[in-house]
């Protein structure tokens, strides 16, 4: 009756059993595991082990490149979505196999490099299932990241290409449509509390038949959305932009042969490799770490801790994540390693290795651990509609350990640079427009982020966002056109909200915004950064400050401006300081609020960041600080204070002597106040995160890692995570009500008491 | 043989020694955490980044908290200069940043020429004056036309 042990057949019969009978198609760990390009198919290993034609292959790479950047160009001029009108975009194509070879110059080069998940997952699990299968004039849909993926905001459509009936290659386009029908308009709710919540989850499926949309299946999903429109519109952009790709391909097909087609999207991803191999050996032995720590998980103020350490062994790579907070299973935050390596992929392309060609084989060479379970490793019931903050993360902190660990080459392949601003800076919003139309998405200012210092210049201010080099932050004529979002300030620089350094970061700018012509309009932001600084500076530098949400309530400004407009000045400091609004209910927030309505009229103020500065601000150039002045950048104040630069209030002119006689002064004062270093570690550090903060990650030893669950904190081996379960924030306001409410009764009875007393 | 590591540090590959590169100081064994030959100072990051909202009024203030972010400076014990900074949560232990294999450094560098100055960065030309984004001014850039 025990006996378990089976004959060949039977094991045969019982795995076919299995397999015909596969109750539901999960993401593939397989697949979703290994971020390297497959072997050689057996054509590729025939076609590459003899000689190649270099010339031959450069021309066809020409070709697929332009008819890649063609395909950009198509959604940026058709798309519907703000982000396909800014930038937030991508057309690439895929070997047989379904490894990413090229993207289009211009296009979001992370968009791409998840998409190979997917197509091995079409190519494992539909190409032979009878129910599905791959064909020609076949096209699939897909935004889920747990198939592959940034985040669900992202649809990408699918295509395989055949020629004389054999499939030759993929291709595919990816925009980032916003509104996903998640449970808060936009497609990155922060008060999703499961997986449910997230709206549209799409693993790979099949909606383009003979080149044609189903429109059973598009309504179907039109119907789960917000914007009906921006679905279908953008569907159809997505699937002519593949035909012309397509189209592009099969022309190249006919003039080079098929073997030309095939060896050239194997060789340029093989020959990548061998580059960052190469590269990667000239880097010197060693490991070099960063720590960065999110304040928030959008819901509740959370000191989380992000770690990335990278070793260097020869031609190895390694990137450990281990020792990083532990994952939530009610809140919105959490990340998968496949979205994470494409974002740091992101960081190094756009960074460390900008020359490189943009395809995640970049990373084949690399190798990445990470705890399971953690924030940045989230399992696959983990809410993660705002991964985000950990992909914000992703981009940016890579700057710091490859920094220290590429100063030293005697060649650069660019600038070394302190990381960007690392928050999604911009207001996510939903309603009804004054066309009347439903709509949910984000405004383009999640594309300004401000660079950080660089080791031979200053930062650009608003340059990009920190995923994409070619993005832009949109024009407010086009937006106020299309939605009832008026901007009261727009594009004005942060003042004195700099990360300051030999070179300073780059400045971030306000957005005021406010709402008009319709009752039922809101917003919602998704940053952390408001009680911890955000991005780590570089050699000596320092961060950005934190930034909060301020809100003037309770008020209509447009009345207020048309009986007096010239009183508010368009200045967020001058109207928060000043209050010159008036009536209004001023406050400040975490930059992490969940979808609220704006009444018309209330004002909502904001700001993009500013990149870390670089190096010791005593070793700026006493110029730079007086241009800064100029420019009104900083004010005198803190040129002053933290540039310690002597200078003439009136004339701006320079005293030099003065100037070098206070830094000298400051730098004596340095030697004075600071500690030898292990008497420092002595006074400062603690054997465990202080009690009073809510604190998630590892302390002194990344095998030992603290959260708080339920309100309990746990200390847990980093091999044995649980997952955090957080309280509702409004039972918690209740609770803390309540108790201040019993307190007070207590010491009304007891006056009451006393009074009886005396009477 | 010198190498120069960060804006601030070298190492010293005959002498196995981290260096400061602003006054010479020999700090610590290149073996060791450069930050142990270094000054610290944890500083409240309020005193930097300075509140810009009239802290009577408001809770946040652009500064950071400093019951949940200190600042940590490190300076060199000769010359002053501010060698690293790294922002932590209180009590939390300074990050070893920096781990070298001080053998495979000087395997490497046995084939390469010593480097004095740091390569810089590289930028694209582009212009200084008439900055624009399109139109007449944009296309005089290309031109060469002066504006009339």
């Amino acid at each position: 009756m025990n006996d378990m042990t089976i004959t060949p057949e039977d094991k045969q019969l019982l795995d076919k059993f299995l397999k015909d009978n596969q109750l539901f198609y999960i993401a593939d760990p397989e697949i979703m595991h290994d971020h390297d390009i497959g072997p050689r198919s057996e054509e590729e290993e025939r076609l590459l082990s003899g000689p190649t034609d270099p010339h031959l292959i450069n021309m066809v790479r020409g070709r697929i490149l332009a008819a890649m950047d063609e395909g950009n160009t198509m959604i940026e001029q058709m798309g519907a979505a703000p982000g396909a009108k800014w930038g937030d975009i991508v057309a690439s194509i895929f070997t047989a196999n379904g490894d990413l070879s090229m993207i289009a110059p211009h296009g979001v080069v992370g968009f791409a490099a998840c998409v190979h998940y997917p197509i091995k997952y079409i190519i494992k699990y539909w190409t032979h299932e009878p129910t599905v299968g791959v064909h020609d004039g076949d096209g699939f849909i897909h935004n889920d990241p747990r198939y592959g993926g940034i985040h669900g905001t992202d649809q990408s459509c699918i295509m395989p290409v055949f020629y004389r009936e054999k499939l030759v290659c993929w291709v595919s386009c990816t925009i980032h449509e916003g509104e996903n029908g998640a449970t808060e308009p936009g497609g990155m709710p922060p008060s999703a509390e499961s997986r449910y919540d997230e709206g549209l989850k799409m693993s790979p499926f099949k909606v383009i038949e003979n080149f044609q949309l189903r429109r059973d299946l598009v309504t179907f999903l039109q119907n789960m959305v917000r914007d009906p429109k921006l679905q279908l519109e953008d569907m159809k952009v997505k699937l002519h932009t593949c035909l012309r790709m397509r189209e592009r391909v099969l022309a190249i097909l006919e003039e080079f042969g098929e073997e030309a087609l095939t060896i050239s999207l194997r060789q340029h991803i093989e020959d990548v490799q061998e580059e960052v191999r190469r590269r990667i050996e000239e880097l010197p032995d060693g490991t070099t770490r960063v720590l960065t720590f999110p304040d928030s998980t959008l819901r509740e103020n959370a000191l989380l801790k992000f770690s990335m350490a990278v070793t260097v062994k020869g031609d190895r790579m390694t990137l450990d994540f281990r020792g990083s907070s532990p994952e939530f299973i009610n809140r919105a935050i959490n990340c998968n390693a496949a979205s994470l390596k494409t974002m740091l992929l992101t960081s190094y392309l756009q960074n460390v290795w900008p020359d490189l060609p943009q395809t995640m084989a970049v990373f084949g060479p690399i190798k990445m651990l990470f705890d399971e379970k953690s924030v940045l490793n989230g399992s696959f019931e983990t809410p993660q509609p705002m991964s985000l903050i950990p992909l914000f993360k992703a981009m940016t902190i890579p700057t710091i350990p490859m920094a220290k660990l590429s100063y030293s080459l005697p060649h650069r392949y660019t600038a070394i640079v302190a990381p960007q601003y690392d928050q999604p800076g911009t207001f996510i919003y939903g309603g009804l427009t004054q066309n009347g139309e439903n709509v949910g998405n984000f405004c383009a200012d999640i594309n300004g982020n401000g660079q950080g210092g660089r080791n031979h210049r200053d930062g650009e201010h608003s340059v990009s966002p920190p995923f994409a080099a070619n993005c832009d932050i949109g024009e407010m004529e086009v937006i106020e056109e299309e939605l009832p979002i008026v901007r009261l300030g727009a594009f004005t620089l942060t003042k004195d909200r700099v990360g300051f350094g030999k070179y300073r970061g780059g400045l971030g700018y306000e957005m005021i915004a406010s709402t008009r012509g319709t009752d039922m309009w809101g917003f919602m932001t998704g940053c952390t950064g408001s009680l911890f600084t955000p991005s780590q500076p570089l050699f000596g530098g320092y961060g950005p400050p934190v930034y909060p949400l301020c809100k003037i309530q309770d008020i209509n400004i447009f009345e207020q401006l048309a009986k007096n407009p010239g009183k508010i000045k368009f200045d967020m400091l001058d109207m928060m300081n000043n209050q010159t609004v008036e009536g209004g209910r001023y406050s400040t927030h975490p930059m992490a609020m969940t979808f609220e309505l704006c009444q018309n009229g209330e004002v909502y103020m904001m700001c993009q960041g500013t990149g870390a500065g670089y190096g010791d601000v005593l070793l700026r150039d006493p110029a730079l600080v007086i241009k800064d002045i100029e420019e009104n950048l900083i004010s005198h104040d803190t040129a002053r204070d933290i540039f310690k630069v002597v200078f003439d209030s009136d004339t701006l002119i320079v005293d030099a002597e003065a100037t070098k006689a206070l830094r000298d002064a400051e730098r004596k004062s340095r030697l004075k106040r600071g500690k030898p270093f292990d008497q420092f570690v002595k006074d400062f550090v603690t054997p465990e995160p202080p009690e009073y903060l809510p604190y998630y990650g590892s302390w002194d030893d990344p095998t030992v890692i603290y959260g708080t669950s339920n309100g309990k904190r746990i200390k847990m081996k980093g091999t044995e995570i649980q997952s955090m379960f957080m309280p509702n924030p409004k039972d918690e306001k209740i609770k803390a009500l309540e108790k201040q409410l019993a307190s007070v009764k207590a010491e009304l009875d007891a006056c009451r008491g006393e009074a009886k007393k005396k009477k | 043989m010198r190498v120069l590591m960060t804006e601030n540090l070298r190492i010293n590959l005959d002498t196995e020694m981290w260096e400061c590169r602003h006054c010479d100081k020999v700090l610590i064994s290149a073996r060791d955490n450069y930050k142990r030959g270094l000054l610290a100072y944890d500083r409240d990051p309020r005193e930097i980044h300075k509140p810009l909202l009239d802290p009577t009024k408001y809770v946040l203030t652009y500064s950071p908290d400093p019951t949940w972010c200190r600042l940590i400076e490190y300076y060199c014990p000769q010359c002053g200069v501010m060698t690293e900074t790294e922002y932590l949560p209180p009590g939390h232990p300074p990050l070893r940043d920096m781990e070298f294999d001080i053998d495979a450094m000087k395997e490497q560098w046995k084939h390469r020429d010593e480097v004095l100055k740091e390569p810089g960065g590289k930028d694209y030309p582009r212009a200084n004056r008439n900055r624009t984004h399109s139109g007449q001014p944009m296309a005089r850039l290309f031109t060469g036309e002066k504006p009339a």
